[in-house]
């Protein structure tokens, strides 16, 4: 017992070899990968530009968890989270950063974007080609919780933004088209890599909505799994967008380091690194997607805040259309 | 003769099913990509924080529930007090309250928008957070295990003790405590095993910062969701093994004790 005290003891507070400037950047789940190639690739500029050595650390979960960590106390000096209205929520309710945030940076400070796809099984075999076809007898699909998840939001928002169009813009077509979509949802993940890992791992349903990044991801990942992705010809322009927490940095001593970092985001080296990890660079766009007509959340609603309010506040659309255990019945 | 076979077998399936084939699927997985793979992932510098995390924040734990368990089974057994069954309901609370519940209790209290959230005391998504937590989780096992044996055990030894002229702390370290250091010894290893593979409270209190407040439960689930299944089991692997270790311990405590027991049977037959 002694010795496991001692052990203890030793390891305390001497994590890793002292550097010179430590960045936190706290972020959501599908981008683990590309931050780990991008912290590399920033901290070499970094050094490059004779600003010392820098070491970013990374903190990843669902994007809803993540804000309120930050709310609760989590000290980072950027986010780089799902969407909008997570950092929204930061700035009002911690006031930790301008509520006008979005618009410091390009591109609604989105400096890569995704959509949102399917991911079948090999040879498609309930033949999914679009939105229609989720809501077939017989169809199971696998999506998180948009309550709980970012990700999950944008699945459903897709969905709605489809079927609105279909409609000519009649909600209750719309409303009707996603119950019936979630009627096929046989269980809920809380996140986004918990419904990639039910899907893939568990081999549970018969179609993934997922982000485009993921969708490319879990097929490099799980090559011998035989996974096909279908992209819709209509879907939402998902925008994950960064931002810097102003009041943690400046008491970190780090604002000029974390503002380098996120502008780095939207240079060559940033947009290739994103296109590699499967992101749409949002300044250098290339031509390696699927093209597909893409809505944005601020054609469909007018914003976060709007979409929330009318979507997934407690006793909103996603509560009347979904009841948890009565999904098939 | 036909039914002990039939028990002995169902019980031995049964844990074979549910422990061994597990615990086998963890290592092979571990292994999948040679040792050279399995050794990489341990000695990952994300993952030895992980790992000197888990000792330093057990360690402490077991140390608190030492000290509280024996103040605690002390005050339960020798004295008597108003609300004394109230206590005893206290210190099982832990076993009763989920531990994602004590995690946000936690956040509640120390948390930006907590009680405690304006005096920033650096305890939530850092070392102290988790080691309370940690404390939380595991502080019953030695109270909960000593309690009853020192009932059983009565006041009479120390009573002697006393009226020969012993002081109070000369009674505890020369009659009480080689009387429960066993019972001791299994509470702490029943502590420190709870402690070491905590997952809901420190998952809440974390913050999940990469090579700085994981601990080796969470550093598996990090790995996993990377679809890096090689190094997530190895590390399991590791926390499993700790948990064997563990058990040995137990088993061989058990062991002991019996003879003990045994022995001292004998000297009162004799």
């Amino acid at each position: 017992m002694l010795s496991l005290v001692a052990a203890g003891m030793a390891g305390c507070g001497s994590g890793r070899a002292d550097v010179g400037t430590t960045l936190r950047n706290v972020s959501y789940d599908p981008t683990r990968e590309f931050y780990q190639a991008f912290n590399r690739v920033f901290s070499e500029y970094w050094v490059g530009r004779g600003k010392g050595a820098v070491e970013v650390e990374q903190s990843h979960g669902g994007s809803g968890k993540q804000a309120r960590s930050v709310i609760d106390g989590l000290e980072t000096d950027v986010v780089t989270l799902a969407l909008a209205y997570d950092i929204d929520a930061i700035a009002e309710r911690a006031k930790l950063l301008p509520k006008d945030w979005q618009r410091r940076l390009p591109h609604n400070s989105c400096p890569y974007t995704s959509t949102i796809v399917f991911l079948v099984r090999q040879g498609n075999p309930k033949g999914i080609r679009g939105w229609n076809d989720l809501t077939r007898g017989g169809v199971q699909v696998i999506t998180a919780n948009p309550k709980t998840g970012g990700g999950a939001r944008w699945n459903y928002l897709a969905a709605w933004g489809y079927a609105l169009g279909e409609s000519g813009g009649r909600e209750a077509a719309a409303e009707e088209f996603v119950r019936a979509l979630y009627l096929n949802v046989p269980v809920l993940d809380s996140g986004a890599r918990g419904a990639t890992t039910t899907f893939v791992q568990r081999g549970l349903g018969d179609v993934l909505l997922c982000w485009e990044n993921e969708a490319y991801l879990a097929r490099r990942e799980f090559a011998t799994e035989q996974l096909e992705m279908v992209s819709p010809a209509v879907s939402i322009q998902a925008e994950p967008p960064v931002a810097l927490v102003d009041v943690r940095a400046e008491q970190r001593g780090n604002r000029a380091a974390a503002q380098a970092y996120l502008e780095y985001l939207y240079t060559t080296g940033g947009q290739t690194l994103a296109r590699q990890h499967f992101f749409r660079p949002s300044v250098e766009p290339g031509e390696s997607f699927a093209a597909m007509k893409l809505f944005t959340v601020e054609e469909l609603e007018g914003g976060w805040a709007a979409a929330h309010q009318k979507h997934f506040r407690d006793n909103a659309i996603f509560d009347r259309i979904y009841r948890p255990g009565r999904s098939g019945g | 003769m036909k039914w002990r076979v039939l028990l002995v077998g169902l019980t031995v399936l049964f844990l074979s099913l549910f422990l061994l084939v597990p615990l086998a699927a963890i290592l092979v997985e571990a292994l999948r990509k040679g040792a050279g793979a399995y050794v990489r992932a341990l000695l990952d510098p994300d993952a030895m924080v992980a790992i000197r995390l888990t000792l330093l924040c057990a360690s402490i734990a077991v140390v608190a529930s030492v000290i509280f368990g024996i103040c605690a089974a002390w005050a339960v057994t020798r004295f008597r007090f108003p609300g004394k069954s109230l206590l005893l309901t206290f210190i099982d609370l832990p076993f009763a309250v989920s531990p994602v519940v004590a995690g946000l209790l936690m956040v509640l209290v120390f948390g930006g928008q907590g009680w405690l959230g304006p005096l920033h005391l650096g305890v939530l998504f850092a070392t102290p957070g988790i080691i309370l937590a940690t404390i939380f989780v595991s502080f019953p096992f030695v109270a909960r295990e000593l309690i009853p044996l020192m009932q059983e055990q009565g006041t009479e030894e120390e009573e002697a003790a006393l009226l020969l002229g012993a002081s109070g702390w000369q009674t505890f370290v020369r009659i009480t405590l080689p009387k429960i250091k066993w019972g001791l010894l299994y509470g702490v290893i029943l502590a420190n095993a709870r402690a070491m593979g905590e997952f809901g409270a420190v998952s809440v209190v974390s913050g999940h910062i990469r090579g700085r407040t994981n601990t080796i439960p969470l550093h598996v689930e990090i790995l996993y969701n990377e679809y890096n299944f090689v190094a997530a089991f190895a590390v399991a692997s590791l926390l499993a093994l700790l948990a064997l270790a563990t058990l040995g311990a137990k088993a061989l405590l058990e062991w002991k004790l019996r003879r003990d027991a045994e022995a001292a049977q004998r000297e009162a037959g004799a």
